[in-house]
């Protein structure tokens, strides 16, 4: 039976979350698994006119079990690194059908979905092609749980410095595998994709935020981004009942900062914006690192390098906790350059 | 001043010929079986076809959903997932590109998904090379796509229409992969009949997925984890759609034999001057053109000799080309391939064909023959070894060690 699309209005509180769940029991994701709420959250806020793809990763592998599928709306899988064609394809395929009258002409959210593996790592490339496609309304959400975590808890572009995985084990030879800073992905996205009209970072900590964010994508509408931090007891090491605390954490420690870009407008939400306005203090890393063990080989300088990396996200960082780069102080004045002003007035005159 | 009137009937849209590359034969192709999305992505030779499409949506000639991927892979998985919203798509690639694609390619054929492509067979890296070899294309041989070649630009246009049809039929329900050998055929210029919509219309019903189609008023799950519980049923289902091609495509054939008027007596085989031969040529694409010319000057010297062209590689017509084949006393097979390290070191085709000819009790000599690699002609002394080693073959004169051969290598 055919359901009218709803319009998809911001959620003023946790009472006017709808009772309706589309992600329901059948799967088999571990206990406290973040990632599954987001599942749950996501299409909770998209409503039942909905078609969801899912590339390979937890959320397919753990989710979807032949016979005891737990999505109520059409579900279908996608490739490790294909959320962002599988996005392209399915709003063009729907698009082009309903421009020809071979379907009904309405509006159906397009959702297509990868883990931090499927999305930075492998699938970057057509993710960053689907958000140049501005005729095409889909989007592309990440749920970051910061390792592989689906094949063994391998270490992917999206783990945090120092962290063990089993392809980052601590050694007595090598303390820190893993080296590389985590990759700004929501930030990257924003400022290299200037047509998609939305861009955000949520954590399920945040539930309504989050849901928010999900209905602000899919109703402005052409491709859009969000990504998720998703604690992950498996992968990080700290038992299922601390993963909301940790996502807290996380955002309240300043390492993973909540926001949104609104056609280019940065707005932080939630905690990030009390920081960013003083109202509240940014929490110390060790809090955050602490309960966990895949952090537990972590020597003094390692946790005095982790904050450091932070702090400078938050002191030095061009748009604090978003958009990286910062300017030498004799050059502070091409940020006073006179807007309004055409930039060659003068070689016109 | 009176003025007359001239009445001017409306245009009549009217079968035309036009001289056209097999690429842009496609892409009338696609007009006509009114496709709606399609995915590119560059690579020599089969990208002529995009660029021709690209031409005909510009000029507002057709209205297909037109992507530019940003690779092969994303190029499939794009068309893939537009294939399972219900819409009739189509895609291409060519030689490494073909393999970028490879995962894209692999699960296409798993979901059942009726995607329509052309591979414009090109030599795989490295070394670089432009030129024809089918290893791109022979490389999906197992994953359940349909694999016919073309041999004109003419029958490239009437394959694509088939191919539609007979992907779609929910009997098959597999994607179709169209061999067209790059440069000798994706860029060569021949006269081809372009019929019109109506006719095409006749022959091509809607793209209908019935309840497999993915949108919210059919919630359902496609392609769930099904492990070892299930997936050796639903590899079977695939063995069974790949075996009832073999009857859709002969229905197909018939259909569009009475429509259009062309396609010849077997929709799997082409014969050149059979009926009486001893020895025949075997093989696929456009190698059978170097090789008439070559059995129309060996015919004058009084040789006995044909060719038997092979127009569906994949579903393999074995029973045709065992009751073809067996009528001869030697069969040499041309391979444009290679399979390193194969029996006998033979050629893809060379083994294939063995393989369907061994429990005939009256089964010819088979000879192989590895040739044209790259692009390279097939020239006419080259036709004169290949002709000259299957006649000894079928004296038995070769020892078994001595099956296959590559002709025209420089020492």
């Amino acid at each position: 039976m055919a359901v009218e699309t709803a319009p998809l209005p911001q959620i003023k509180g946790v009472k006017e979350v709808p009772y309706e769940e589309l992600f329901v029991s059948g799967h088999r994701t571990c206990q406290g698994c973040e990632s599954a709420l987001v599942m749950r959250h996501m299409v909770k806020a998209s409503g039942p006119r909905t078609i969801i793809l899912g590339s390979t990763g937890c959320m397919y592998v753990a989710n979807t079990t032949y016979y005891t599928t737990p999505w109520v709306v059409p579900w279908m899988h996608t490739q490790l690194g294909a959320a962002g064609s599988a996005a392209l394809g399915t709003a063009a395929g729907l698009k082009v059908l309903m421009r020809k009258g071979k379907i009904k002409d309405e509006k159906i959210n397009v959702i297509a979905f990868c883990g931090d593996g499927g999305g930075a790592d492998m699938g970057i490339g057509a993710i960053s092609a689907t958000l140049t496609h501005k005729e095409y309304n889909c989007l592309v959400l990440l749920y970051d749980n910061e390792s592989y975590a689906n094949t063994d808890i391998q270490v992917s572009s999206q783990s945090p410095w120092g962290a063990v995985t089993t392809f980052s084990p601590t050694g007595s030879k090598h303390r820190i595998m893993h080296t590389r800073w985590k990759k700004n992905m929501p930030g990257m996205m924003a400022a290299g994709h200037p047509e998609s009209r939305y861009i955000a970072a949520g954590c399920a900590a945040y539930a309504v935020d989050l849901m928010n964010k999900i209905r602000r994508a899919l109703e402005l509408g052409g491709p859009t981004f969000v990504h998720t931090l998703d604690p992950c007891p498996k992968g990080w090491d700290y038992h299922p009942q601390y993963s909301q605390e940790l996502g807290h954490l996380a955002v309240e420690c300043g390492i993973w900062p909540l926001y949104e870009v609104v056609d280019g407008v940065v707005n932080l939400t939630g905690p990030t914006r009390q920081i960013a306005e003083g109202r509240k203090k940014r929490k110390p890393v060790i809090e955050y690192l602490k309960r966990q063990g895949r952090f537990a080989h972590f020597a003094p300088e390692d946790v005095e390098h982790f904050q450091a990396e932070v702090d400078k996200q938050w002191t030095e960082w061009l748009i604090p906790g978003v958009i990286p780069f910062t300017i030498p102080q004799k050059d502070t004045r091409i940020l006073n350059i006179d807007k309004k002003k055409p930039l060659h007035a003068e070689a016109v005159a | 001043m009176a003025v007359t009137e001239i009445k001017t009937a409306p245009l009549k849209e009217v079968e035309t010929e036009q001289l056209l590359t097999g690429c842009e034969a496609i892409a009338e192709a696609i007009r006509l079986a009114d496709v709606d999305v399609m995915a590119a992505y560059p690579i020599r030779p089969y990208d002529g076809v995009m660029q021709a499409a690209a031409k005909l949506i510009a000029n507002g000639k057709m209205d297909v959903e037109y992507i530019v991927a940003d690779g092969e892979h994303s190029q499939f998985e794009i068309v893939k997932h537009a294939s399972a919203v219900g819409s009739r798509v189509f895609v291409g690639s060519s030689g490494v590109g073909w393999f970028y694609a490879f995962e894209a390619i692999a699960v296409t054929a798993g979901l059942r998904l009726p995607v329509v492509a052309i591979c414009g067979n090109r030599a795989l890296d490295d070394p670089g090379a432009f030129g024809t070899e089918h290893n791109d294309s022979l490389a999906v041989r197992d994953l359940g796509w349909l694999l016919p070649w073309a041999e004109t630009a003419q029958e490239s246009m009437d394959l694509a229409l088939m191919a539609w049809r007979i992907a779609e039929d929910k009997r098959v329900s597999l994607p179709i992969a169209i061999g067209l050998d790059g440069a000798f055929l994706t860029h060569s210029q021949q006269l081809v009949k372009v019929p019109v919509k109506a006719a095409v219309d006749e022959f091509l019903p809607p793209y209908d997925l019935g309840d497999r189609l993915l949108h919210p008023d059919n919630p359902i799950t496609i392609a769930p984890q099904v492990d070892q519980d299930w997936l050796m049923e639903i590899r079977r289902q695939n063995d069974a759609a790949m075996r009832s091609a073999l009857d859709v495509i002969t229905e197909a054939h018939a259909d569009f034999k009475r429509i259009f008027g062309r396609g010849g007596d077997s929709p799997f085989l082409d014969e050149y001057m059979t009926d009486d031969a001893e020895v025949v040529f075997f093989g696929q694409g456009t190698l059978a053109l170097p090789m008439k010319v070559a059995i129309r000057r060996l015919r004058k010297q009084g040789h006995k000799v044909g060719l038997v062209r092979l127009k569906w590689f994949r579903p393999f017509p074995t029973a045709e080309i065992v009751k073809s084949l067996s009528r001869f006393k030697a069969v040499g097979v041309i391979d444009r391939d290679y399979s390193f390290g194969s029996p006998y070191y033979g050629g893809v085709l060379y083994n294939e064909v063995r393989s369907a000819l061994y429990s005939h009790p009256k089964r010819p000599t088979v000879v192989g023959f590895i040739a044209g690699l790259g692009g390279r002609e097939i020239e006419q002394p080259m036709a004169n070894e290949i002709f000259e080693k299957t006649v000894a073959a079928g004296r038995g004169d070769l020892t078994v060690g001595d099956q296959c051969h590559w002709i025209g290598v420089r020492a």
